[in-house]
C-alpha cells in the first residue's frame, strides 16, 4: 500500500488519475506511482483522534455471525463453554482498537485481520462439530469465503499489485465466494430444518416408546398383582380345602365312632338277655344238683353212689365254668351298655386340675398296689386359676383314669423291655384356652404305630393281651368326651418314644 | 300268694319255676305267666281279684312294660287293694326309675334278676 509519509521529490509533471475512492499519482517515465486514500489523508491530518472505526464496526457483524452460530448450531446447548467463550469475541477487536489507539499502527488490515480471526474462531468451533451435519454445511459454506478473505488480507499484507485480470478474479472469486456462501447456509439450513423434524419425529417416537414402556410396567404391574392376588386366593383355598378335608375326616370318625357305638350297644342288648339265661339256668342247675345230691342220690347204694357222687360234681365244676364265664361275658356286654348310657349326672362345674390330680394318684396306687416294684416319675403341669368346666365328674373322672391307666401301662412296658437308663414318665397338662380346657396326658412309654393310633378309639380294640382288657376303654372315653361332653379327644404318638392324648372340654 | 310274670321270653317261666320250685311245691308262691303286655291284660281281666304281684318286663314287643303299668292303674284303680306292681329293666338307670315310678310302679328290679334278693322282697311281702 503507499507509503503517504514517504517523502518525495516533486517531478517536472505528475498525471493525476482519480480511481472510486484513491487518488492515483504517477509520474511519467518512471514506474513511481502513489495512491491516496480518504484514509490516509485523514490519518495524516488527524493522527491522535483517529480510533480505528472499521475495526470496532465489523464487531457488529462479528458479533450477530455469532449469535447466528450461536442459534443455528444450538452452540448453548452442544458446546456452553465455547459458547461462553465466544461472548468475549469483540474483546480482541477492542484490545486492538485500544492498541491502534495508543501505536497508531493506523492501517486497515487491523480489522481484516480481526474478521480472519473471528471467520478462524467460527471455522474451528464448526470444525469441532463437524459431527453435526448443517454445522459441516456451514463450514463449507464460509470456507471460499474465508479463504478469499485470507486471500485478500495477504495481497494487502504483502501490499501485492496484482495485475488487472486477478484483481477481477479475485472480485469475482468473492461475489462466487457470496453465493456459495448463501447456497450452502440456506442448504445448511434446510438439513438443520430436516434434522430438527426428524429429531422431532425420534422425540415423538421417544415419548410414543416411552408411553408405550410406561404403559408396559403399568400392565406389568397389574398383572403381577393380579396374579400375587390368586396366588393368594388359591393359597387360601388351598388351606381351606385342608381344613375341610380335616373337619371331614373327623366327622367321619367322630361318625363312626357313634354309629360302632350304638352298634355295640345294639349287640350287648341283643347278647344280654340269653346271656341272662345261661347264667340263670347254670346257677340254678347248681342248686338242683345239690337237691339231687342231698335228696335221691343220698338213697343210692353205697357202691352206685361214689360213682355218682363223681359225676355229680363235675357237672356242678362244668356249670360253675359256665357260670363264670357267663358272668365274664356279662361284664363285657355291661362295658358295651355304656355306649348307649344316656349320661344321667348333672353337669357341675369341675375343677379339672383337681380332679386330674386325684384320679393320677388312684391310678398310680392302683397299679402300685399290683406291681410293687413299679415306679414311674409323675409330673403335673396344671395351668393356675383354670376355669371350672361344666362336666360330669365321674364321667371324665372315668376318662381320666382310663388315659392314666394306659399310660402307666405303656411306661410299665417299655420299663419291661429293660432299656438301660429309661426312666418311665406321666406327665399331666392342663392349659386355659379361650372358650375351652386342655387336658394333656403324656407317657413316654412303647407308643404305637399308626395302624393301631387310627383304632385305638374303635370298641373292642385292644393291644392287650386276652382278658387283660376289654377294648372298650377308650371308646367310651371318646363317647363321653365327645358325645357327653362336647369336646374332643385326639391321640398323638411316635412309636418307641411317647403318646399323648389330648382332651378339650368346651366352657 | 299268686305272682303274674310278664315277659316275652317264654324261658322265663322254666326258670322262675325252677327258681321257685320249693316255694311253689310249698304252695306258698303260685305263678302264672304271660308272655306279652297283651296277654296280660287278658289274664288280669279274667283273674285280678287273684293276682296279688305283678313282675313285667320293660321291653316287650307290642304292649311295652310301662303300657302295661299304666293300663293296670287306670282300669284297676280302687280297692280291692290294687296289685303290687315290680317293673324288670335291662336299663337300671335314674330315668327308667323316675319313669316306672312315676307311671305307678312299686319297685324297679334290673337284669339280671336277682333271685336271691327277689326271694327276699316276696318273702316280706307274703308275711304282709
Amino acid at each position: 500500500m503507499p507509503q503517504p509519509s514517504k517523502p518525495t521529490k516533486p517531478e517536472p509533471a505528475l498525471t493525476i488519475r482519480q480511481g472510486d475512492d484513491t487518488l492515483y499519482i504517477q509520474q511519467p517515465g518512471t514506474k513511481n506511482s502513489w495512491a491516496l486514500t480518504k484514509e490516509n489523508i485523514k490519518t495524516r491530518s488527524q493522527p491522535f483522534m483517529d480510533i480505528d472505526g472499521a475495526l470496532l464496526f465489523s464487531i457488529v457483524p462479528i458479533l450477530i455471525m455469532v449469535r447466528l452460530l450461536r442459534r443455528f448450531v444450538d452452540l448453548p446447548g452442544r458446546m456452553p463453554h465455547v459458547n461462553r467463550l465466544l461472548g468475549y469475541l469483540w474483546v480482541p477487536a477492542v484490545a486492538l482498537a485500544a492498541l491502534d489507539l495508543l501505536l497508531h499502527f493506523n492501517t486497515k488490515l487491523l480489522d481484516d485481520g480481526y474478521q480472519l480471526f473471528a471467520y478462524l474462531v467460527f471455522i474451528g468451533v464448526l470444525t469441532s462439530l463437524r459431527h453435526y451435519r448443517p454445522a459441516r454445511t456451514v463450514l463449507l459454506a464460509i470456507l471460499p469465503y474465508v479463504l478469499y478473505a485470507v486471500v485478500e488480507l495477504m495481497l494487502n499484507l504483502w501490499d501485492l499489485k496484482l495485475l488487472k485480470r486477478y484483481d477481477d478474479v479475485i472480485d469475482s472469486s468473492r461475489g462466487f465466494a457470496l453465493i456459495w456462501l448463501i447456497t450452502f447456509a440456506l442448504i445448511a439450513r434446510s438439513q438443520k430444518k430436516n434434522l430438527e423434524k426428524e429429531r422431532l419425529e425420534r422425540e415423538e417416537e421417544e415419548k410414543a416408546k416411552q408411553l408405550i414402556a410406561a404403559q408396559n410396567v403399568q400392565l406389568e404391574r397389574m398383572v403381577a398383582e393380579r396374579t400375587s392376588a390368586l396366588t393368594q386366593q388359591a393359597e387360601e383355598l388351598r388351606e381351606t380345602l385342608t381344613e375341610l378335608k380335616t373337619t371331614q375326616a373327623q366327622l367321619i370318625q367322630a361318625e363312626k365312632m357313634a354309629s360302632l357305638g350304638e352298634l355295640t350297644a345294639g349287640i350287648a342288648h341283643e347278647i344280654q338277655n340269653p346271656l341272662n339265661f345261661v347264667n340263670n339256668f347254670s346257677e340254678v342247675s347248681v342248686e338242683l344238683l345239690q337237691e339231687l345230691q342231698e335228696g335221691p342220690l343220698a338213697k343210692l347204694p353205697a357202691s352206685e353212689k361214689e360213682y355218682a357222687d363223681e359225676l355229680l360234681s363235675d357237672l356242678v365244676q362244668n356249670l360253675q365254668k359256665i357260670t363264670s364265664h357267663g358272668k365274664r361275658a356279662d361284664s363285657i356286654v355291661k362295658g358295651m351298655l355304656e355306649h348307649s348310657r344316656a349320661s344321667t349326672g348333672e353337669r357341675q362345674p369341675t375343677d379339672i386340675n383337681a380332679l386330674a390330680d386325684e384320679y393320677l394318684r388312684l391310678s398310680y396306687h392302683g397299679l402300685r398296689a399290683k406291681d410293687k416294684s413299679f415306679n414311674a416319675t409323675l409330673t403335673t403341669h396344671f395351668a393356675p386359676n383354670l376355669s371350672a368346666v361344666p362336666a360330669v365328674s365321674q364321667e371324665v373322672g372315668r376318662v381320666l383314669l382310663n388315659m392314666f391307666t394306659n399310660a402307666f401301662y405303656a411306661v410299665q412296658q417299655r420299663q419291661r423291655q429293660g432299656e438301660a437308663g429309661y426312666a418311665p414318665e406321666v406327665c399331666v397338662t392342663t392349659r386355659q384356652l379361650p372358650d375351652e380346657v386342655e387336658i394333656r396326658v403324656r407317657d413316654n412309654g412303647t407308643g404305637m404305630p399308626e395302624s393301631v393310633k387310627a383304632k385305638v378309639f374303635q370298641p373292642f380294640f385292644t393291644t392287650k393281651p386276652t382278658g387283660e382288657g376289654t377294648g372298650l376303654g377308650l371308646s367310651l372315653s371318646h363317647d363321653i368326651i365327645v358325645k357327653g361332653h362336647g369336646g374332643t379327644l385326639q391321640v398323638d404318638s411316635q412309636p418307641g418314644q411317647y403318646t399323648e392324648f389330648v382332651i378339650t372340654l368346651p366352657l | 300268694m299268686k305272682i303274674l310274670v310278664v315277659d316275652d321270653e317264654k324261658d322265663v317261666r322254666v326258670l322262675f319255676e325252677q327258681r321257685f320250685r320249693r316255694e311253689i311245691r310249698s304252695g306258698e308262691l303260685k305263678f302264672s305267666f304271660a308272655y306279652s303286655g297283651e296277654e296280660a291284660l287278658t289274664y288280669l281281666h279274667e283273674h285280678f281279684s287273684e293276682v296279688v304281684l305283678i313282675l313285667s318286663d320293660i321291653n316287650m314287643p307290642g304292649m311295652s312294660g310301662l303300657e302295661l303299668l299304666r293300663h293296670i292303674r287306670q282300669d284297676y284303680p280302687v280297692p280291692p287293694p290294687p296289685p303290687t306292681v315290680m317293673m324288670i329293666t335291662a336299663y337300671g338307670d335314674q330315668h327308667s326309675y323316675d319313669e316306672a315310678i312315676r307311671l305307678g310302679a312299686n319297685d324297679l328290679l334290673t337284669k339280671p334278676v336277682d333271685f336271691a334278693a327277689l326271694k327276699e322282697k316276696l318273702h316280706s311281702l307274703s308275711a304282709l
